[in-house]
């Protein structure tokens, strides 16, 4: 029995967050942010130095073909950055996807050049994680139609993967899409509007399991989203309590009232057993499949409400200046809001994981 | 990662479970551990010390404590603590104890060969019962003021003073217990920590009745009450020192996540069965999307809760994972009972006999009674101080002699 990270583990983390302490100061986010690009090419290009997009790809398709815990340690880190690259669709979603349902010829095509960086995949799951001003996708032989709400990862992607009404799996190129930015409070993401008309695909998966394989793949990228939610949470805390141990008013550091204290302190107490609900529910993922989807759900859920909790009161405890773009801190605020929303609120998680225990 | 159990703690496992399915029928119930009948200790064991023996005879409780002062003598460790706890826990049978979770450990640490076979063997047995003399009127997150004096006359220590929230007091054999020794030092320099007979001439409980309408708790008072100078655990002065040993260890006794398991399985079972209108309550998305935020949290500390294992399995100090576990554990367990009265809804709110009681009342009662925790072992502000300071490392409030006005 041994519930720690390994070694390995420790130093991938270690690594990315050397990495990104180097290349995504707040300045870098700031300036990705005016300019709206959510795919900062220098950064991911580093990123693939490491193998990062590569994490979940095996190594027979040039990937580093490690678990889903692995990718929610990096997913944590870049949650720690407010990092402007993509990451939970091109990286999580879709490769979880092509392994699960793809063809040999099909994980040949994509699955190298996902690894590499070469290429990036946008992800639209939106018909089964609550949808919204969708127009269901219907598929027509190998052709796709509709329109698919909150796409991840869509800047610049090559490809899309979407799930359809039916829960089949499609692959569409995206000189066969009309792709709409969606411009949400969070401007270190790209979420996106796909049209599909008659968009000729490469199916995935179109017979046998179609549900429980999509239903996987939503189970990783909750995850990794809720780990997204745990490494910014973190990094407000962080911030929190070094400007509470520095900020003076009374001639005291403000860190010694416990007004102050009681915010971090409650604060800590939220969001440390949520590290190891992320931890749990990757590793139940990666080797527990019969715990995998409900602690997903719970990590999803839990992360949302936990993350709110803390990206206000660490917004509180930096008083006025936390209000202000002056230090950046609403960045963390909003990501930790746009991971809320993505692949089911907590409602609509919680109602999934009643439904998982027979409870309706 | 790995949560796989290597094949000596599987076969740990097994062999407890067979032991629990065949004897578990002399298990003195799941009540709170019996008070030591003070009246009749000579009618020989009864059922509760009988099924203490049988637990320390397989090696299932007083484990760690060596075979000289009656334990099992076995080597620390977590992971079969862990397993005997979890299992337990999943049998609803009663566990075993360690005599006293905060005395017997700090009398093996810090006590002399003599306080050890005086003290440590009955104890373990069940014979020798405890409570603890801390809390004072004028002491309470600030126990270090506490004035409670013990002189010095003769061979004794003549004490004169009050304690009060003393657990178990009116059932208690014996009394450990912090007293001012030396007035004149710094306040946490001048106590000694003394352990003494309930039946010493002097000494007077009175209990004390808390909102649930019992009287767990009792005020002790002092008068002249004569207790030999060598009953003190370690040396004069240093009863602080010696205290903080015992207040570790009940601080990690506190808000074990088996429990909130437990009762969340309850809570589950009570939302299916219980109906209003003709439909079960689970069917009511309000009651539960509120019993699903309380799986998450339950989950998230349960998880923690392995973590902080494996911290100590290492010899680590598992830092901030231990250090929220009292806050958050005990408030976890006081919504959960919030959550089954309200599913009960009027009917959560009988107290008293009436055919129509849910469980004898027993969720107001733990409802009432997890507030109780929430203050008592270092209310949630002086833990909230503990993980700012200590684990987060924000400065102490500056210390300022501020004068009633």
């Amino acid at each position: 029995m041994d519930f720690a990270l390994s070694e390995e583990q420790q130093f991938l983390t270690q690594t990315v967050n050397d990495l990104l302490r180097d290349q995504c100061s707040l300045d870098v986010v700031r300036n990705d942010a005016s300019e709206n690009q959510t795919k900062n090419a220098s950064l991911y290009h580093a990123l693939t130095e490491l193998g990062i997009p590569g994490t979940l790809i095996s190594e027979d398709y040039g990937g580093v073909g490690l678990r889903l815990l692995d990718a929610a340690l990096i997913a944590e880190s870049l949650g720690g950055s407010v990092a402007t690259v993509p990451f939970i669709g091109s990286s999580v979603l879709a490769p979880v996807a092509i392994q699960l349902a793809g063809s040999e010829v099909q994980k040949d095509t994509w699955l190298p050049r996902l690894a590499s960086g070469e290429i990036t995949c946008g992800v639209a799951l939106g018909d089964h994680v609550g949808a919204r001003d969708n127009t269901p996708i219907s598929t027509n032989g190998a052709t796709v139609s509709g329109r698919a709400m909150f796409a991840l990862d869509v800047q610049d992607a090559d490809v899309f993967l979407v799930a359809t009404k039916n829960c089949e799996l499609h692959l569409v190129e995206a000189g066969e899409v009309e792709l709409n930015r969606l411009f949400t409070i969070d401007k270190t993401r790209s979420v996106g509007e796909i049209v599909f008309d008659s968009a000729s695909s490469d199916p995935l998966l179109s017979s046998g399991d179609l549900k429980g394989t999509l239903a996987t793949v939503v189970d990783a990228g909750r995850v990794v989203v809720a780990a997204d939610t745990l490494g910014a949470g973190q990094a407000m805390l962080d911030k929190a309590v070094a400007y509470a141990g520095e900020r003076q008013q009374f001639n005291r550091v403000i860190g010694s009232f416990q007004a102050v204290k009681h915010m971090c302190a409650e604060m800590a107490a939220e969001l440390e057993p949520c590290r190891s609900l992320v931890w749990y529910a990757a590793h139940a993922f990666d080797a527990i499949p019969e715990e995998a989807r409900l602690t997903a759900c719970h990590a999803k859920a839990h992360l949302a409400e936990v993350g709110r909790f803390v990206a206000r009161k660490a917004t509180e405890v930096h008083g006025g200046m936390g209000f202000t773009d002056l230090l950046g801190l609403h960045y963390w605020f909003k990501r930790i809001e746009l991971n809320r929303q993505l692949l089911g609120t907590p409602e609509f998680v919680r109602n999934e994981a009643a439904k998982l225990q027979g409870w309706i | 990662m790995d949560l796989e159990y290597s094949a000596e703690y599987e076969d740990f496992r097994s062999e407890l479970r067979n032991f629990l399915e065949e004897h578990k029928h002399l298990s003195p119930g799941a009540v709170a551990r019996a008070p030591a009948n003070r009246e009749s200790k000579t009618d020989g064991p009864n059922p509760a010390q009988r099924w203490q023996q049988l637990l320390i005879e397989n090696g299932y409780a007083a484990r760690t404590i060596p075979k000289e002062y009656g334990g099992c003598g076995e080597e620390p460790d977590s992971l079969k603590a862990h397993i005997i706890a979890e299992e337990f826990a999943k049998a609803r049978v009663r566990p075993g104890h360690s005599g006293d979770n905060r005395l017997v450990p700090t009398v093996l640490e810090l006590g002399t060969e003599e306080q050890k076979r005086w003290l440590v063997p009955p104890s373990i047995r069940g014979e020798m019962s405890w409570c603890q003399g801390y809390s004072e009127p004028g002491s309470g997150s600030d126990l270090a003021s506490l004035s409670t004096r013990a002189e010095v006359d003769g061979d004794d220590f003549v004490i004169n003073g009050q304690k009060i929230w003393t657990s178990g007091a009116q059932h208690a054999d014996m009394m450990f217990c912090l007293v001012r020794t030396e007035p004149d030092a710094p306040k946490h320099q001048g106590i000694s920590y003394l352990v003494f007979s309930m039946d010493t001439p002097g000494i007077e409980v009175r209990p004390l009745v808390t909102m649930t309408g019992e009287a767990t708790f009792n005020e002790v008072f002092f008068t002249d009450a004569r207790v030999p100078k060598n009953q003190i655990i370690g040396k004069r002065g240093e009863g602080w020192f010696v205290a903080n040993n015992t207040l570790k260890h009940e601080r990690e006794g506190l808000g074990d996540p088996h429990q909130a398991e437990n009762r969340f399985r309850e809570i589950e079972e009570l939302m299916q069965n219980e109906n209003v209108d003709g439909e079960p309550i689970m069917n009511n998305p309000a009651h539960r999307d509120r019993l699903l935020q309380l799986q998450g949290r339950m989950l998230a500390m349960k998880y923690n809760g392995m973590r902080v294992l494996t911290s100590q399995r290492k010899h680590e100090e598992p830092g901030l994972p231990r250090w929220i576990i009292k806050l958050q554990g005990c408030e976890l367990n006081h919504q959960m009972a919030a959550m089954a009265i309200d599913s009960l809804g009027e009917l959560g709110t009988l107290y008293h006999h009436s055919e129509h009681i849910r469980a004898g009342g027993m969720w107001q009662q733990r409802f009432m009674m997890d507030l109780g925790l929430i203050i008592g072992g270092g209310t949630a502000q002086i833990q909230k101080n503990m993980i700012g300071e200590r684990a987060l490392g924000l400065p102490k409030e500056p210390k300022v002699e501020v004068k009633p006005a």
